[in-house]
C-alpha cells in the first residue's frame, strides 16, 4: 500500500483524536451486553445434526446434470516458457471432453485483487491466468483436462507434453533477503516506527536480548480440499464454491468475464475449514473458462498436491527482536526487524511487525519489515496473519529478557502491559491482559514451575512449563448487511451472504437476533452462504461476528420504525416515538410503563400484512480509528521433552482469554481450542518444504506436511474474562484468530524451561534438541 | 456379485479404477463420506466394510463386491434419530466445519469394536490386559489416523468416552 494511504489513516486519526468518543460507534454500549438470555450461553451448533448424519452439503456435492469433471496440469519449472505443448494423447483419450491450454484459453482479466477497499475483489495476485506460455511460478497451471468421470480427467492429464524453456529463476530466501523491498505501509498501518531512539536506548540498558527467529512456510490444508461445482445458465455464471469470500468471488468473476455484477450467483453455504486459504485461486476461474468452452457444467475439486501448487500459504518470515531493559524490567527500547516472501505480485501482508507495537509500553521503537521477492506462489492470509509468526518473535524475547533479569515472565509483562496505545497514545476501548494471565496461570497452576531450566525430571524426560501473550486487533467490516423478515407467525428469519466454515455463524446470529428481538431462540432462523442474500463481507480478520452483529442490530432498528409505522394509532404503543419502545415477549412494548405492548402477529394482522422486512447494515468502523482496539490472551503450556530422542510432548495447553463478551461458551471454546491446536502444529511439526533449486514445494500431502493429530492433542483449558468491550457490538471482540498467536513462543519457552536450550527456528523438531 | 450400501444392493461400476469412495460420492450421491486427500492420510473417507473401518479413497469399488458397506448415512434409525455417537458429537461440540466429522464418527465406531474385543495399540501398557483399558490416550492414540484441521479433537474424544460409557453400561 501507498504513500497516500498512509496519509489518508493518518489524517482520519487525527480528526476522530478530536471527536468526542460518544459520537462514534459504541458511544452508546450495546444494551445486550448486559441483556442476555440466549446469547452467552452453551448452545449447541444449529448445523450440528446435519453435519454429524453428513447432510450438509459441501461445494463438490452439488448434484448436476451432464457433469464434466476437471484435472490440471502444473508446470514443474520455476521461471521461463512453454516451448512445446502436446496435448493430442490427452484429447484423444477416453472420455475427454476438452483440453484448454493458454492456446485455447478464453480472455480473461486479471481479477481486482482482495483488500479492504474493494469488498467486491477476492483476487490473490496479480498474474494473468493462462493466456499466455510464459511460467512464473512453479506449480502454476498449464492445462486442464475435462473429461466424463474423474478417473478419466485424470488419466488424460498425465498424457499432456510439455517442454520448457527454463529462465533464471529466484528461488532462495537467502539471496533475496539483498534485493527484498520496504513496503510503505501494512495493511492500515504505516509499515516504517522509529520513535524515542529506539538504537541509542538499546545500547545504553542495563538488560538486553537480541536474537533472530525464523518462521518457515505453512499452508493451512483444511481437511475439505477447494473445490467448485460450476454452471453457466442463460449467460450467467453459477458457482457453488468453497469459499470464505462470497461477496468477493462473486465480484471478481464477473470483472475476469466481462459480466454484471448480477450475472453472477455465488452459493457456499458450508465451507469444510478455510483459515484464510478458501478465497479465490485460479482454480474457480480456470474451472468457469473451461465450462463456457465445453458448454458443459464442470466440477473442479484441487488434489491434495493441487491445492499447496494454486494456493498460497503463510510466508517464511526471519525476524530479529531486540529488547533493552532497566533492572527493574522496564523496557526501554524495542527493536523488530524482519524479512516475509512476499512476491511482488502477491497481495496480501503478514504483518508480523505490528504485534510490538501493541503488547507492550516500550519507551522507544525500531520496527520495520521488509518483502523478499521471490519466483514463487503468491503469498496469503492464515489464521491469525501477521501475529502468529508475530508474537513467537517477540513473547520468545520477553522470555529471554525475563531470563536474562532473572524475572518471572509474567511479572515481566506486568511491568510492560500497554495500558493504552504505546505508539499513538490513544486509548484502549477495552484491556486486560494481565487479568487474563491471572486467570491462566492459576488454572496450569504455574506456582509449580520451578525458574532455573532444566531442573525437573521424570526418567528420561524433561519438564518445564512456559506461558506467552497473543494478541490480534480488532476489525469491523462496513458494508456487511443484514436482512430481518418478521413472518405472520411473528417468527424472525435473518438472512446475509455470510459464511459457516465452522465458526458456527447461523448458530451465535439465531442467539443474537433472538435477544435482540426478545423471541425465544425456536422462533428464529439464519440463513447465510449465497450471493443473493444481503451483502456481506469476507470471512475474515475475526470480523465477521462483530460486522453481522452490527447489522442485524441496524436492521432490528429499522424494523422496530417501520412496526410502529404500521401499528398506527389503534395500538397500545400510539403516541410513543420508537426511541421510546424496545422489542419484548415476540413484539414492541413501552421502556417505561412494559403493560403496553403489542406482539408483531398482532401488528402485522391489523395492518394486513404477511410478513415485514428490514435490512440494516454495518456502518463505518471509525471506533478502531479512534481507540486501540485489541483481543489478548494469556498462554500456558506444560511439556516434556525426552533426552534420548529430542521428542516433546505437550502434556496441557490453557489459554486464557479477553476477548470482550463470549456470546456462546461452546462454540467459542471450541474455536479457542482450534485455533490454538493450529499454534501447536506450528511449534512442533508444520512446515511446507520448499526445494530451493527449482522453486518446487517438496510436502504437498497430508503425509508431508503434519499436522497436529488426535495423540498430539492434550486437554486443553479455555478460559476468559468476559469483561464486555463497550465499543463493540455485543461487547464482543472476535475470536477466530487470536487462538493461534502466542502458542508457538509458550510451547518454545517451555522447551527452554524443560531444556535449557532456547530454539529460535520452527518447527521445533527432535534434531534441534538431539 | 453386488456390494450392499447400507442395505441396498448397488451393481460395481464398470470402470475398475472407480474407488469405494468415488462410488459412494460420484455414482450413488451419497455425499456424507467425504474426500480430504484420495491418498489414505486424512481418515476424512472412512467407512464400515463388513464393520471394520476402511479408507474408501484406498479401496477400490471392485474390493468391496459380496461385502457389507456402512456409510455414514446408515447409521441412524429410522427417521430423524441420530446415533448415540452423533448426537454425542453434537452435544460435546466433536466438529467444527464438520468436514472430517462423518470419518472421526465412523471411524470410533469400528475403533469401540476394536476395543472391546481386545486389540492392543502402540499405548497399551499391558498388551495382555484384554480388553486395554479405555483411556483418553487409548482413544487418541487409535483415532489419530483421522485429522481434523479445525481442532474439534477435545470435543471427539469426549462423545467417543460418552459412548463406551454408555455402552459399556
Ligand atoms: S480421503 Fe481417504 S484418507 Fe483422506
Ligand atoms: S471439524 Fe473441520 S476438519 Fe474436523
Amino acid at each position: 500500500m501507498t504513500k497516500l494511504q498512509n496519509a489518508i489513516v493518518g489524517g482520519v486519526r487525527a480528526v476522530l483524536g478530536h471527536v468526542p468518543a460518544s459520537w462514534l460507534p459504541g458511544g452508546t454500549p450495546d444494551p445486550l451486553i448486559d441483556k442476555r438470555v440466549a446469547l452467552g450461553r452453551q448452545q449447541s451448533r444449529v448445523d450440528g445434526p446435519d453435519k454429524v448424519r453428513g447432510a450438509a452439503q459441501f461445494a463438490a456435492e452439488v448434484p448436476m446434470d451432464d457433469l464434466l469433471y476437471a484435472a490440471f496440469v502444473h508446470s514443474t519449472i520455476a521461471r521461463g516458457n512453454i516451448a512445446d505443448l502436446d496435448v493430442s494423447a490427452a484429447e484423444a483419450a477416453p472420455g475427454v471432453a476438452l483440453v484448454m491450454t493458454y492456446r485455447n484459453t478464453p480472455k480473461l482479466g486479471v481479477p481486482p485483487t482482495v483488500g479492504l477497499t474493494n469488498l467486491k475483489a477476492a483476487g490473490n495476485h496479480t498474474l494473468p491466468i493462462m493466456q499466455d506460455p510464459e511460467i512464473r511460478w512453479n506449480g502454476q497451471v498449464v492445462a486442464v483436462v475435462l473429461a466424463e468421470t474423474r478417473e478419466q480427467a485424470d488419466h488424460a492429464a498425465t498424457l499432456v507434453r510439455v517442454r520448457y524453456a527454463s529462465a533464471p529463476a529466484r528461488t532462495r530466501f537467502e539471496e533475496g533477503k539483498n534485493s527484498a523491498y520496504t513496503p510503505e505501509s501494512i495493511l492500515v498501518e504505516r509499515n516504517r516506527l522509529d520513535k524515542g531512539d529506539a538504537r541509542r536506548k538499546l545500547a545504553e540498558a542495563a538488560f538486553k536480548v537480541d536474537a533472530v527467529y525464523k518462521t518457515p512456510w505453512e499452508n493451512h490444508n483444511p481437511i475439505e480440499p477447494h473445490a467448485a461445482t460450476i454452471v453457466w445458465r442463460d449467460g450467467k455464471l453459477i458457482v457453488h464454491d468453497a469459499t470464505q469470500m462470497i461477496n468477493a468471488t462473486a465480484g471478481s468473476l464477473a470483472k475476469v468475464f466481462g459480466l454484471k455484477a448480477d450475472e453472477v450467483h455465488v452459493s457456499s453455504p458450508y465451507v469444510g475449514g478455510g483459515f484464510g486459504a478458501k478465497a479465490m485461486w485460479d482454480h474457480q476461474i480456470l474451472g468457469a473458462a473451461a465450462a463456457k468452452l465445453a458448454g458443459r457444467p464442470v466440477r473442479v475439486t484441487l488434489s491434495r498436491a493441487s491445492m499447496h501448487r494454486l494456493v498460497g500459504g503463510r510466508m517464511r518470515t526471519e525476524q530479529r527482536v531486540a529488547l533493552g531493559a532497566d533492572a527493574e524490567g522496564r523496557l526501554k527500547a524495542l527493536l523488530h526487524h524482519g524479512y516475509g516472501v512476499k512476491p511482488r505480485h502477491s497481495v496480501c501482508d503478514e504483518g508480523f511487525s505490528l504485534t510490538g507495537r501493541s503488547l507492550y509500553a516500550s519507551e522507544s521503537f525500531d520496527v520495520v519489515q521488509h518483502y523478499v521477492d521471490l519466483d514463487l506462489l503468491a503469498n496469503s492470509f492464515m489464521r491469525g496473519p501477521g501475529e502468529t509468526p508475530g508474537t513467537f518473535a517477540i513473547e520468545c524475547a520477553m522470555d529471554e529478557l525475563a531470563h536474562a533479569l532473572g524475572m518471572d515472565p509474567i511479572e515481566l509483562r506486568r511491568r510492560n502491559a500497554a495500558t493504552r496505545d504505546a505508539v499513538s497514545g490513544a486509548p484502549h476501548s477495552q484491556n486486560a491482559m494481565m487479568e487474563a494471565y491471572d486467570l491462566g496461570a492459576a488454572r496450569i497452576g504455574w506456582s509449580r514451575r520451578t525458574a532455573e531450566p532444566g531442573s525437573r525430571r521424570e526418567g528420561e524426560w524433561l519438564i518445564g512449563m512456559g506461558c506467552a501473550s497473543g494478541t490480534f486487533p480488532f476489525t469491523r467490516m462496513p458494508g456487511t448487511s443484514a436482512r430481518i423478515t418478521i413472518d405472520g407467525n411473528g417468527d424472525a428469519h435473518v438472512a446475509s451472504a455470510a459464511h459457516e466454515m465452522g465458526m458456527g455463524t447461523a448458530t451465535v446470529q439465531r442467539q443474537h437476533a433472538a435477544d435482540r428481538l426478545g423471541l425465544p431462540l425456536d422462533r428464529v432462523t439464519v440463513t447465510i452462504g449465497d450471493s443473493s442474500l444481503p451483502f456481506a463481507s469476507f470471512a475474515g480478520g475475526s470480523s465477521q461476528t462483530a460486522s453481522l452483529a452490527a447489522a442485524v442490530s441496524a436492521a432490528s432498528g429499522k424494523l422496530a420504525v417501520q412496526l410502529m409505522r404500521l401499528a398506527g394509532n389503534d395500538t397500545p404503543l400510539a403516541g410513543l416515538k420508537p426511541s421510546e419502545v424496545e422489542f419484548a415477549d415476540g413484539g414492541l412494548r413501552s421502556v417505561d410503563d412494559p403493560a403496553r405492548h403489542e406482539s408483531f402477529t398482532s401488528i402485522l394482522r391489523r395492518a394486513g400484512r404477511s410478513e415485514l422486512s428490514a435490512i440494516g447494515e454495518s456502518g463505518a468502523p471509525l471506533e478502531i480509528l479512534k481507540f486501540s482496539m485489541h483481543s489478548t490472551s494469556a498462554i500456558f503450556c506444560e511439556l516434556r521433552v525426552s533426552d534420548v530422542t529430542g521428542e516433546i510432548r505437550v502434556d496441557r495447553l490453557v489459554g486464557a482469554f479477553d476477548c470482550g463478551r463470549i456470546l456462546n461458551a461452546k462454540t467459542a471454546a471450541s474455536q479457542f481450542k482450534g485455533g490454538m491446536i493450529m499454534g501447536l502444529g506450528m511449534a512442533l511439526t508444520e512446515e511446507t518444504l520448499l526445494d530451493e533449486r527449482t522453486g518446487r514445494i517438496m510436502s504437498t500431502s497430508l503425509a508431508d506436511y503434519h499436522v497436529p493429530v488426535h495423540l498430539d492433542v492434550p486437554d486443553i483449558d479455555v478460559l476468559w474474562t468476559d469483561i464486555p468491550d463497550p465499543r463493540a457490538p455485543l461487547g464482543a471482540r472476535g475470536i477466530g484468530e487470536i487462538g493461534t498467536t502466542g502458542v508457538a513462543a509458550a510451547i518454545a519457552n517451555a522447551v527452554f524451561n524443560a531444556t535449557g536450550k532456547r530454539l529460535r527456528d520452527l518447527p521445533l523438531t527432535l534434531d534441534k534438541l538431539i | 456379485m453386488t456390494i450392499r450400501v447400507n442395505g441396498t444392493e448397488v451393481s460395481p461400476p464398470d470402470d475398475a479404477r472407480v474407488s469405494l469412495l468415488d462410488l459412494l460420492r460420484e455414482h450413488l450421491h451419497l455425499t456424507g463420506t467425504k474426500k480430504g486427500c484420495d491418498q489414505g492420510a486424512c481418515g476424512a473417507c472412512t467407512v464400515l466394510l463388513d464393520g471394520n473401518r476402511v479408507l474408501s479413497c484406498l479401496t477400490l469399488a471392485a474390493q468391496a463386491e459380496g461385502s457389507d458397506v456402512r456409510t455414514i448415512e446408515g447409521l441412524a434409525g429410522e427417521g430423524d434419530d441420530l446415533h448415540m455417537l452423533q448426537q454425542a458429537f453434537v452435544e460435546y461440540d466433536g466438529l467444527q466445519c464438520g468436514y472430517c466429522t462423518p470419518g472421526q464418527i465412523c471411524s470410533a465406531i469400528a475403533m469401540a469394536d476394536e476395543l472391546r474385543r481386545g486389540d492392543p495399540s502402540y499405548v497399551t501398557r499391558d498388551i495382555a490386559a484384554s480388553p486395554p483399558p479405555v483411556t483418553r490416550a487409548e482413544i487418541r492414540e487409535r483415532m489419530s489416523g483421522n485429522l481434523c484441521r479445525c481442532g474439534a479433537h477435545n470435543g471427539i474424544v469426549e462423545a467417543i468416552e460418552h459412548m463406551l460409557r454408555e455402552t459399556a453400561a
